[in-house]
């Protein structure tokens, strides 16, 4: 049943592109809906207007969660390697508690003092500049890897279409080529209104396939009790790279402690993440942060059922293989839709996954540019900057960030892509301390702080390189390994140097503070940490545009 | 990890029964925001097949059931911590003439 490649498949193809070309149209005609002034300035441009209420939100929000990461990547390590895929779905619950406690202090503070960005926010509270430069450095940075995912995606489904080709090196990147420069074209020109927008076609596009797929496919394949028990079967034979059973349907003992530490290092590294604070920061009321954390989680009931599509693929005995005939667990689920449904209803999925890849991916670079322009080129080039001239700046380097998510594509390696966006949680999650710890209390001291982030970032780097994929021999081939002082279990490495971190902070701060090392000035008081939309000193927008 | 009472405003004298009712709102908003990090963080309670659910070994399902509850868990912190900040600001309204 399962299909050669057959070459290009028209119908789907067609599809694919028609629906993109009405997203396309959907995404220029953004600029008009909810039109503020002018699109030249940050806060239309980058924050939509800070108008959304709860349910643009939840879509909006919803678009940072259904990725790439999501539909591509989270399947593919079901495929390979079993349960420790499902940690996505502890991980989306458990963000919902932690959200509700400190961002609606991180929204109030924000409006209050016209914070654009988290760096913003760290740049008032400790009054420190390199502070600031190191929380935007590592938002910038972590997000590039988290794009070069969603381009992964693209080309997933663009390969199984039979896009590309295995000739000279052009064509063969040929689909990459056609996703990034789609993906770049159109965040240019809209900004941060075209996603918003578009998030609803694509939640519906998605919504649709999901639920399709999650009754059809396990109808075919004869039934949930099959589908674990033959890809128990299959992920019990031994890797030929490492001698051991590939993974198993049931977490093992190994397998206990990584699942729990990805699960919560994830978990607390998603709302670091400049593009989920850009969306929560667009909307228009303290409260509907906390109201979404009650309502998100109803995306990761669909999202643990996406997770097991890489089952599905098991059962179904989908062989993944990629143009350049190697195979490539990441087109598991778009070569499942493609043996399992008619043509052209892979194409309205194939479209799904790509529109899917494409919306984050753009909300990403926006918010990673917005962060470069305020707290980059104006904090230490152009402090005179106007706001066209910022807006300007901010769609450029919304293009250099895709290229270096690029450079992440072609340079790691690709057998789990997967791991693009744990390396960004590696980073993302050395701000923790600085940017959450910082919304309850100023004990730490900015020095400490900068100590400790520093010192993590190498040894999360080091140790990430450090890890070897036994079968491609490439370096940054994971995201854990041993954790000190807990002989034999390995953890996901952003927690074990997020602990280190803290540590650092801890004590240093303990010393600067017997020492009297000046602390910096606090620009927030305490009670900037309730304000609410009315509150006399919510700046309206327009004076928040030129702050 | 939770809201702490807040520092701006000093209780005054007159507002006991109000702030405990607070801090007892917080509790257990509180206690519903753990909760769901204790059950899914301690793995090895349930990562186990049996009972299956609709063909579903029990860790999947187990997992499926804690998005729910989550779900609820945190809706109910909402409105228990929603109707507390509204009494606060209503007090401090009236001590900012």
């Amino acid at each position: 049943m399962n299909a050669a490649r057959t070459g290009t498949d028209g119908v789907a193809l067609t599809i694919v592109i028609v629906l993109f070309l009405a997203v396309t149209v959907l995404g220029f005609a953004a600029a008009r809906w909810r039109k503020g002034e002018s699109l030249a300035n940050l806060d239309e441009w980058g924050l939509g207007g800070r108008g959304f209420g709860t349910f643009v939100t939840w879509f909006l929000l919803g678009g940072d969660l259904y990725t790439a990461y999501t539909f591509v990547a989270v399947p593919a390590l079901m495929f390979a390697s079993g349960a420790i895929g499902f940690f996505a779905v502890p991980y989306t619950i458990i963000v919902y508690p932690l959200v509700f406690v400190f961002l609606p202090r991180l929204w109030s503070v924000s409006h209050r003092h016209g914070y654009v960005t988290p760096a913003d926010f760290v740049r008032g509270r400790y009054g420190s500049r390199t502070l600031a430069l190191a929380i935007a450095v590592t938002g910038i940075l972590a997000t590039m890897p988290y794009i070069a995912l969603q381009l992964v995606g693209i080309q997933a489904v663009l390969e199984v279409m039979g896009v590309g080709g295995s000739g000279n090196k052009l064509v063969a990147d040929l689909p990459l080529l056609v996703a990034f420069v789609a993906l770049a074209a159109y965040t240019y020109s809209s900004g941060l209104r075209a996603p918003a927008l578009i998030a609803f076609v694509k939640d519906i596009l998605i919504y649709l396939v999901i639920i399709v797929a999650i009754i059809y496919i396990p109808h075919k394949l004869g039934g949930w009790g099959h589908i674990f028990d033959s890809a128990q079967t299959s992920l019990s034979q031994k890797s030929p790279a490492t001698g051991k059973p590939k993974g198993s349907v049931i977490p093992t003992a190994p397998v206990i402690w990584p699942y729990a530490t990805l699960a919560l290092g994830s978990a607390m590294a998603l709302f670091m993440y400049p593009h989920s604070i850009t969306a929560v920061l667009s909307t228009s009321r303290r409260d509907v942060a906390r109201r979404n954390a009650a309502l998100l989680p109803a995306y990761s009931l669909l999202l643990g059922l996406i997770a097991l599509l890489g089952f599905m693929a098991i059962a179904a005995k989908v062989a993944p293989i990629g143009l350049d005939g190697k195979p490539n667990p990441q087109l598991a689920v778009p070569q499942l839709f493609e043996n399992m449904f008619p043509s052209w209803f892979a194409g309205i999925a194939f479209a799904a996954i790509a529109i899917g890849a494409l919306v984050p991916a753009a909300i990403m670079s926006i918010a990673a540019s917005n962060l470069f322009t305020r707290n980059i080129y104006r904090e230490f080039f152009r402090p005179q900057a106007d706001p066209a001239e910022e807006a300007r700046v901010s769609k450029i380097v919304s293009l250099v960030v895709k290229v270096g998510a690029l450079v992440f594509v072609l340079s790691l390696d690709k057998t789990l892509a997967i791991n693009f966006q744990l390396l960004g949680g590696i980073w993302m999650l050395q701000t923790f301390p600085t940017l959450v710890f910082g919304l309850f209390t100023r004990w730490f001291h900015r020095w400490a702080l900068l100590a400790g982030w520093a010192v993590a970032m190498v040894y999360g780097t080091v140790k990430a390189y450090d890890v070897v994929n036994p079968a491609t021999h490439k370096h940054f081939g994971g995201s854990a390994a041993q954790i000190p002082f807990l002989s034999g279990r390995n953890g996901y490495i952003a927690l074990t140097a997020f602990v280190i971190n803290l540590v650092i902070a801890a004590v240093l701060t303990v010393a600067l503070r017997a020492m009297k090392a000046p602390a910096g000035t606090d620009a927030t008081e305490p009670e900037d940490y309730w304000a609410d939309e009315g509150d006399p000193r919510v700046a309206p927008l327009p004076e928040l545009a030129r702050g | 990890m939770t809201d702490p009472a807040p520092s701006g405003s000093t209780p005054r004298a007159g507002d006991g029964p109000v702030h405990r009712r607070r801090s007892a709102a917080y509790a257990v908003a509180a206690v519903l925001l753990l909760a769901p990090f204790v059950a899914l963080l301690w793995v090895s309670s349930y990562a186990k097949d049996d009972p299956r659910l609709w063909g579903f070994p029990f860790f999947y399902w187990y997992q499926f059931l804690w998005v729910l509850l989550a779900s609820l868990f945190t809706y109910t912190a909402y409105r228990l911590v929603r109707a507390t900040e509204r009494t606060r600001a209503r007090l401090t309204d009236r001590s900012e003439p």
